[in-house]
């Protein structure tokens, strides 16, 4: 019986793959062409920033700069101010992020480990009810709150209310609704305070989720356009984004010098990118996560 | 570490603090953890939230005490012409954008899990790469692209012997570029999303149906999309709602232009709201709005729950 089955089946594995590698060439071939679709914009972006003025608008067309050149980079450097404003994103950036990762994860703990209280839950769905009703919709109000608040223009105002991420809690309660109550319930035993677990155990544990968490919160923060577009009024106060756009905004577009400043707003989040890979394309923490 | 430290200070044996010590500091405990993000909740949405509900029914500029008018800008607002081509480009740019981002974010994950695929973990970083660019980047980027008489796109058009187009005086075109724009944007964070999801597609449902002949395209309509239909929600909700939302990105891109043809609804907002201090009408505008994103979030769950019954 074995005997008369075994043979067919090898050919069969051998049919399958040979099937199998017939698969592997066009499903490559089109990952990879549909992969140089999407990094064609970039690179030619990128590529365009090294090419002097007279040559950007030059017919026909050349992929590489003939003449590669980082006068555009210099201009951006000198009369964009770009020192200032990468500055003040920066400033921005970092503030926001840790004071949301500390928010977030406080937040996100009680959400997870106190669920036997009504109000908890309240405020839960209060928070995933935000997602569906952002602030972008309720611009002039907000707006509104910040100026009687007298945050309008400060660093405090462009700060402060990006802080609540609902992303960066529900994280956090997911992380920590995944570690089992036993190990609270014996620190209690051993007469820790509450907030003790949480400073002193807990919060050592979700170190994951807080890099995960600070790298997104970095992003959002330094890419962010329309909280600093409503606080923001003063030129010297500007963020890159905000000040790119009004170079985008001018009647002539200054193309040397906005390539330039915007491959040089990116290199920062590359940079991280390079260095934490891991944490930002980490899909078990990601699913279910967007801002 | 920090766990030995605490138990050495509190030696084992009856409890030092009294049961009613604990009760309270279990009681508060949540809300000392809580308390900075419930301030922030209540600061920075509840209480914008109800002033725009109610700067809605007034005729508030910012300055001044808001007078009362009833209804007035609701009516107002669904008398201009300017409103409802603002909404339906929204909603056209919505309706094309989510379902380009869904297929495009899918497919690229189902081939970065495929086994049939060489060179994944490189060619995952080149489609998350766009995550890290911001909108208003993006916005240049394809903006750089699609120049009218600079852009590559044109160029290779030319060179292919057609005649260029019109990227940014066509207000259809325009909308084109934008859909284009966000797709790519867009699909970096989706595709991870998804990657997760078909990772936990069990192995043996796709042996078993190969076993019983199933196709690769019968294998995919009838394991992976069922198994993931959770995930397909989820991505499908938070595209639309993100498209209802576009803003920053349409703002480098072409300005809602050319002209205001393509003025999305947040821009539209914005512009009555800030440029014309017309805070009342802003905010009816932006009650619209809320109700349209709760619409689609309850018509997607209603869908959804059906679907999964």
């Amino acid at each position: 019986m074995s005997a008369l089955t075994t043979a067919p089946r090898k050919a069969n594995r051998k049919a399958r793959k040979t099937k199998e590698l017939g698969a592997v060439v066009p499903m490559t071939t089109f990952m990879w062409l549909l992969a140089a679709l999407y990094a064609f914009p970039l690179v030619w972006f990128l590529l365009s920033a090294f090419k002097p003025g007279s040559e950007l608008f030059q017919y026909p067309l050349t992929i590489l700069p003939e003449n590669p050149t980082v006068a555009g980079f210099e201009k951006a450097w000198d009369r964009f101010d770009f020192m200032l404003y990468f500055s003040n994103t920066l400033a921005v950036a970092l503030t926001t992020t840790v004071l949301t990762v500390i928010a977030s994860a406080m937040c996100g703990y009680a959400l997870a480990k106190y669920q036997d209280k009504l109000w908890v839950r309240i405020f839960f769905i209060c928070l995933l009810a935000t997602t569906m009703l952002p602030t972008e919709v309720i611009l002039s109000p907000t707006f509104l709150v910040i100026r009687d608040l007298g945050m309008y223009d400060t660093m405090a105002g462009l700060v402060v209310p990006s802080i609540l991420t609902v992303t960066g809690v529900f994280m956090f309660r997911q992380f920590f609704v995944s570690i089992p109550d036993d190990i609270i319930e014996a620190a209690r035993i051993d007469g820790a305070r509450e907030t003790g677990i949480f400073f002193r155990i807990m919060l050592p544990m979700s170190r994951p989720i807080i890099m995960t968490l600070a790298i997104f919160s970095f992003q959002w923060r330094w890419n962010d356009y329309i909280w600093p577009l409503i606080v923001v009024g003063d030129e010297r106060k500007f963020t890159l984004q905000i000040a790119l756009r009004s170079i985008v905004g001018a009647e002539n577009i200054d193309w040397p010098l906005l390539l330039a400043a915007s491959v040089m707003s990116i290199l920062p989040l590359v940079l991280i990118f390079i260095v934490f890979q891991k944490y930002v394309m980490n899909e078990d923490i990601n699913a279910g996560l967007k801002d | 570490m920090t766990a030995t430290a605490i138990r050495t200070r509190t030696p084992a044996g009856p409890r030092k603090r009294p049961g009613r010590g604990r009760r309270a500091q279990y009681r508060l405990a949540p809300l000392v953890l809580s308390g900075l993000s419930i301030v922030l909740f209540l600061v920075f949405f509840v209480w914008p939230g109800s002033l725009g509900l109610i700067y809605s029914f007034t005729d508030y500029t910012g300055l001044g005490t808001p007078e009362f008018i009833g209804l007035d800008n609701y009516e107002k607002l669904f008398a201009d012409p300017t409103f409802y081509q603002s909404l339906t480009r929204t909603l056209l740019f919505a309706v094309m954008s989510v379902p380009l981002m869904y297929v495009m974010s899918l497919s690229i994950a189902a081939l970065l899990v495929s086994n049939h695929t060489k060179g994944k973990s490189f060619a995952k970083v080149v489609f998350f790469f766009p995550w890290l660019i911001s909108p208003i980047v993006a916005g240049v980027v394809w903006r750089w692209m699609f120049g009218e008489s600079f852009g590559f796109v044109n160029y290779l058009i030319t060179r292919l012997g057609a005649d260029p187009l019109a990227w940014q005086t066509d207000p259809d075109l325009a909308l084109m570029v934008v859909v284009i724009a966000a797709t790519w944007g867009g699909t970096a964070f989706n595709m991870l999303i998804f990657i997760a999801a078909l990772k936990n597609v069990p192995r043996a449902y796709y042996e078993a149906a190969e076993i019983d002949g199933a196709n690769a395209w019968q294998r995919f309509r009838h394991i992976t999309l069922p198994s993931i239909a959770p995930t397909s929600f989820l991505v499908i909700l938070l595209s639309s709602l993100g498209a209802m939302k576009e803003f920053a990105m349409v703002q480098a891109l072409n300005g809602g232009g050319p002209g205001t043809s393509n003025v999305m609804l947040i821009q539209y907002i914005y512009e009555t709201g800030f440029k014309r201090a017309d805070i009342g009408y802003a905010s009816a505008v932006s009650m619209i709005l809320l109700l349209i994103l709760l619409t689609i979030a309850l018509v997607q769950m209603a869908v959804n729950r059906r679907q999964s019954a």
